[in-house]
């Protein structure tokens, strides 16, 4: 489930150093807060949150190499699995939990989600859209799961088990009592989509969706 | 002196060998300590221990904020020759892949400082030492000691050494132990804590293994009860059983399979007799006896028994989060795919009572054939989390570039 596994599926490999998502992430973190992100891959998100938000960062990372690599940037992080391990930590530990381009890949997304909702204060998800146009578009003429540049995987290699499309996660989150405070679309070409667009427009025109979540009180 | 004499010993060569050991466990050549009657030791067991003695090694130099100092815990059967040649066997020291200059635990930047733990037989009080109230070696006389009692005498060396803060505590197995239990008791003192190969606990199957080893040696008819030094003997035969089950658990099956298979030892055809035919056998059988040259039996008693009391957890409501609630130590915990005598199941205990407790805390599991022992080989990726996680640790202790600099001023 390490997001290294995953990376061509983001809107990556733009010309940027820093990637867009990981900037659209920065965006939503109040500076000198307690984090911890679930997936922390090379750790390239926490160690940038360190550096220009100045939280206290903590990770969760499937693969040995991720956690070396991010232990070695003098982050801590943990080899662990967002299905098994987030029941050890405590209710309201974090302020932000982050599950940066993983809920596809887990066994159990609403538990998973449920526990983020638990853990943090707030909670941030990104994922690809699988309701995006060109998904719709090959299923439609081609008849055959996606493949392209942003969902690399044939259907029976794929990590990513539990696809969404925006519309389901919203409805995910009407489900697990979980307030959008903030959203984000990205659309191919890198551009956001307002807020204010409806759903049916982020539905179809964002490659991938950030939300920003908090607990109904 | 009261160093045993060895009739019963079958060649000469391990006999000098022997009786170096004897002696380095009354008169260590390395550095140490004695703390007399005004500096007692309060005992776990009841009751106090005192004089009592601390063999250490010492390796880099201490910088002048006093704040680069990193104690280092050997296992079961190691000693303070972490980083230097074994003055008993010749052989380097026992984490001389680790520690050095240049090497992830780095004497040019850090000050090393290991001991001999208490009930230890390499210079360290302990049960071959001389019981001031009779002249003799204690032998069962000595009170049982235990992890928190090491670490306790621990404190005074590095209060004596003129240390307030360690940057590190660092230790594999028992040693892990000992880190462990010196974050939970000393947190304010260490400001990080390497936790290698270890577990909060001895799970019933290690005090089984140990238990087997223990009565081996007691079965000996030559331990008399633990007085073989007054006899001129020592329990070769039990001890080496001892050391050869405890060896198996420390190796892998894939390990020993691929090691030694069934292959045969001198020749092609069997033998059908009980002497070491099996590669396996005659590697075990060279294990005990090359170990019981080197070790007292007795201290091999207390030293396991140690580990088998070791409950952090016990000592706080029988919640191990609360070892560690507050702490603002740094963790780094790692453990081996192949170890089943400390399991990863063990290091991720540790890790989610440190999640439990808000601590900063890294986890690696190293892709490892070698068993237990793989934490004392040169296994690149577990180097790699050391080495990070020290640096990591360094920039935010923000340790002073002083080694380098004084170094330069000083030529």
């Amino acid at each position: 489930m390490s997001r290294s596994e995953k990376k061509p599926l983001i809107v990556g490999g733009r010309a940027d150093n820093t990637r867009i998502d990981f900037e659209l992430v920065a965006d939503l973190i109040e500076p000198g807060t307690k984090i911890l992100d679930v997936g922390s891959d090379d750790g390239a998100l926490l160690e940038l949150l360190r550096d220009s938000r100045q939280v206290e960062g903590r990770g969760i990372e499937l693969s040995q190499k991720g956690v070396n690599k991010g232990v070695a940037r003098g982050l801590s992080v943990i080899q662990g699995d967002a299905d098994e391990d987030l029941i050890y930590y405590p209710d309201d530990s974090f302020d932000y939990v982050i599950l940066s381009q993983t809920i596809q890949a887990t066994r159990n997304p609403k538990l998973v989600l449920e526990h983020l909702l638990r853990i943090g204060r707030k909670a941030i998800v990104s994922f690809p859209n699988f309701g995006h146009w060109r998904v719709r578009t090959d299923l439609l003429l081609h008849g055959t799961m996606p493949v392209n540049d942003y969902l690399p995987y044939t259907w029976y290699d794929t990590p990513n088990i539990h696809f969404c499309t925006v519309r389901d996660f919203v409805n995910l989150c009407r489900e697990v009592d979980a307030d959008i405070e903030k959203a984000h679309g990205l659309q191919g070409n890198g551009e956001r989509i307002s807020f204010s667009a409806p759903w049916w427009f982020w539905n179809l025109f964002a490659e991938q969706a950030i939300f920003l979540l908090s607990r109904k009180h | 002196m009261n160093s045993p004499t060895d009739s019963n010993k079958p060649d000469a060569g391990a006999k000098s060998r022997e009786e170096r050991a004897a002696e380095e466990a009354l008169t260590p050549s390395s550095r140490s300590v004695t703390f007399g009657p005004d500096k007692p030791l309060k005992l776990d067991a009841g009751g106090e221990l005192t004089p009592f003695t601390l063999a250490y090694e010492t390796y880099g130099s201490l910088n002048e904020e006093r704040s680069n100092a990193i104690l280092v815990f050997h296992a079961l059967t190691g000693d303070q020759y972490a980083a230097s040649p074994s003055p008993v066997t010749g052989k380097p020291g026992w984490w001389s892949t680790m520690i050095g200059p240049g090497k992830p635990i780095d004497t040019d930047r850090y000050y090393v400082i290991c001991s001999n733990v208490l009930g230890g037989c390499s210079g360290s009080t302990g049960p071959a030492s001389i019981n001031p109230a009779t002249g003799k070696c204690y032998g069962l006389d000595l009170p049982l000691i235990t992890v928190a009692d090491m670490v306790r005498a621990q404190t005074m060396l590095v209060d004596y050494l003129g240390i307030d803060t360690l940057f590190s505590v660092i230790g594999g197995s028992m040693g892990g132990m000992q880190a462990m239990q010196w974050a939970a008791a000393y947190p304010e003192r260490v400001k990080s804590a390497i936790l290698i190969a270890t577990a909060s606990h001895h799970s019933s199957q290690n005090i089984a293994f140990y238990e087997v080893g223990r009565q081996a040696v007691m079965a000996d008819l030559d331990w008399h009860g633990g007085r073989y030094h007054d006899f001129g003997v020592t329990p070769r035969k039990g001890l080496a059983v001892a050391r050869m089950a405890a060896h198996v658990t420390y190796m892998s099956e894939q390990s020993l399979q691929s090691k030694f298979g069934r292959n045969l030892q001198n020749s092609d055809h069997k033998a059908f007799s009980f002497d070491a035919e099996f590669e396996i056998e005659s590697y075990l059988h060279h294990q005990g006896m090359t170990f019981v040259d080197r070790f007292d039996a007795n201290s091999y008693l207390y030293v396991t028994r140690a580990m088998d009391y070791f409950d952090l957890a016990a000592d706080y409501d029988g919640q191990l989060a609360k070892a560690f609630m507050g702490t603002k130590t740094r963790f780094c915990v790692v453990s081996f795919t192949s170890d089943w005598h400390f399991p990863t199941t063990a290091s991720r205990t540790i890790v989610h009572a440190l999640n439990a407790a808000g601590a900063s805390v890294s986890f690696v599991e190293i892709d490892s054939d070698k068993g237990h022992d793989a934490f004392l080989l040169e296994e690149p990726e577990f180097f790699d989390a050391i080495n990070g996680f020290l640096h990591a640790a360094d920039r935010s202790a923000g340790l002073p570039e002083t080694q380098d600099t004084k170094k330069d001023e000083r030529s």
